[in-house]
């Protein structure tokens, strides 16, 4: 029996869906580990490492104990949009991976399972490939705000709402600069679509680092206030602020809050690897075996990604806190007209 | 193109979210009290609601935002075929740019940057 085009496409589908998520889950539990062992590295002492070999085990754990404990709600709060906040968070801190070409077209050969023929297909390593990838993610990135301002204001309490307050100001001032450091890359590759942009990077002096180097420390400094990342983590400001926006929250609606700040974190990370860094696109490419060559450009990805991770972590060590009027300051008065003068000279440069 | 994968995934991650949420609601034990329950300010017993009026320099910034916004929008669609458009492009584009920095510096010039 043959299967029919359509139910395949969904089962390659799910199957993609099912690793994909499998993955983002996995990285972002063991960032978390990461972050903490290397803070102690970097703070000259040891992090955890008496769970399991290494402590490789601490994750779980903190999964576990975050499930068992006592969740509750603040009774002057608003129940439902408490209970809502955390996933308008979550949710579009995943879907942002929809877009993200982690590798270049696999044929699958065909094969029998089950008396089911399933003929040869293609496919990418991507979950789609929208011809509109950039402008998705920007939207996905500004319904966070929602999660992040409701989370605050619906807890009734003042630091949660300060802190709620404070992180959609600092949300919105960053967007509009991380919007506009990526239009000198449109202006170059003509398409918004994710697959094309990669596609423009292929040879190793295209990266667009090369091309479009004020864009790209744009677009990182940017991303760092986006996820709330030090040196702008004004929103939890421990000192100040007890923990922000999500001072309230127990459980796993807290662990919510820490999942989908990884996820976004490791979401900028793979599009700062796409955008600027070649995508899967690695040097050397045609000196690899074809049978390899997927292997090695999806691993090239993973790496370029991982090392943006730890650049998040190493940054976060290195940097001390801004205050907000200077925050506000480096949005506006710096970034912004930066930013408009990349587009400016990338135009004039496409003249010439 | 079938959009089948992004509806799958939105689905999932739905799901996914749904069950966090729900799950430690049922997992974690409850040992309610009327202190425990009350927001927290330091200890300290609570005064007044936190719905009240805040600063309007948050509103400006709103504004401010919504303006630009709708500006680097409308950039988009220009930057992509900027490639085809060349001269009339970078002709057409300059005109607004001349208008959109004129903006920026009349709102610099008034303080609506200022944050004190």
């Amino acid at each position: 029996m043959v299967v029919d085009p359509m139910i395949l496409e969904g089962a390659i589908a799910l199957v993609k869906i099912g690793i994909l998520l499998g993955v983002v889950f996995t990285t972002v539990a063991y960032l978390t580990f990461m972050e903490r062992r290397v803070s102690a590295l970097i703070q000259d002492r040891l992090g955890p490492n008496r769970v399991g070999p290494m402590g490789l085990l601490q994750p779980l754990a903190d999964g576990i104990k975050f499930m068992w404990k006592e969740e509750f709600i603040p009774a002057s709060a608003d129940r439902k949009l408490f209970a809502i906040a955390p996933a308008l968070i979550l949710v579009p801190a995943l879907l942002i991976f929809a877009v993200i070409p982690v590798g270049g077209e696999v044929t699958i050969p065909a094969f029998t399972l089950f008396g089911l023929q399933i003929q040869e297909t293609t496919t990418t390593l991507q979950i789609i490939d929208l011809n509109v990838g950039i402008l998705y993610i920007l939207g996905m990135t500004s319904i966070a705000v929602y999660g992040i301002a409701l989370g605050g204001w619906s807890a009734n309490n003042k630091f949660t709402l300060l802190g709620g307050i404070r992180s959609s100001a600092q949300m919105i001032s960053y967007e509009l600069s991380l919007g506009l450091s990526i239009v000198g890359i449109l202006m170059l590759t003509g398409s918004l679509q994710m697959s094309k942009i990669v596609a423009a990077q292929d040879t190793f002096f295209e990266w667009f680092i090369f091309r479009q180097p004020l864009a790209f420390v744009i677009f990182v400094i940017a991303a760092f206030a986006e996820n709330n990342r030090l040196p702008f983590d004004l929103v939890e400001c421990e000192q100040e602020l007890v923990g922000g926006y999500h001072t309230e929250y127990s459980s796993m609606r807290f662990s919510m809050f820490m999942i989908s700040e990884y996820a976004s974190m490791v979401a900028a990370s793979a599009l700062m690897a796409t955008l600027f860094f070649g995508g899967w696109h690695m040097p050397f490419e045609d000196q690899v075996g074809p049978g390899l060559v997927t292997l090695y450009q999806v691993a090239g990805f993973l790496l370029k990604t991982g090392f943006f991770l730890f650049v998040y972590i190493w940054v976060r060590w290195s940097l001390p806190r801004f205050r907000y009027d200077q925050l506000m300051a480096i949005g506006w008065k710096v970034l912004l007209p930066l930013a408009l003068l990349n587009v400016v000279i990338t135009g004039i440069w496409m003249l010439v | 193109m079938s959009y089948l994968p992004l509806i799958l995934l939105v689905i999932l991650v739905l799901i996914v979210a749904a069950v966090i949420v729900t799950l430690s609601s049922y997992i974690g034990r409850k040992k309610t009290s009327a202190s425990k329950l009350a927001s927290y300010e330091c200890g300290v017993p609570i005064k007044d609601s936190a719905r009240k009026n805040f600063s309007v320099k948050f509103y400006l910034i709103a504004i401010l935002f919504i303006l630009f916004d709708v500006e680097i929008i409308y950039l988009y669609p220009w930057a992509v075929v900027y490639g085809d458009l060349q001269l009339y492009g970078a002709a057409a584009m300059g005109v607004f740019f001349l208008l959109l920095v004129i903006g920026f510096l009349y709102e610099w010039k008034r303080g609506a940057l200022e944050w004190d």
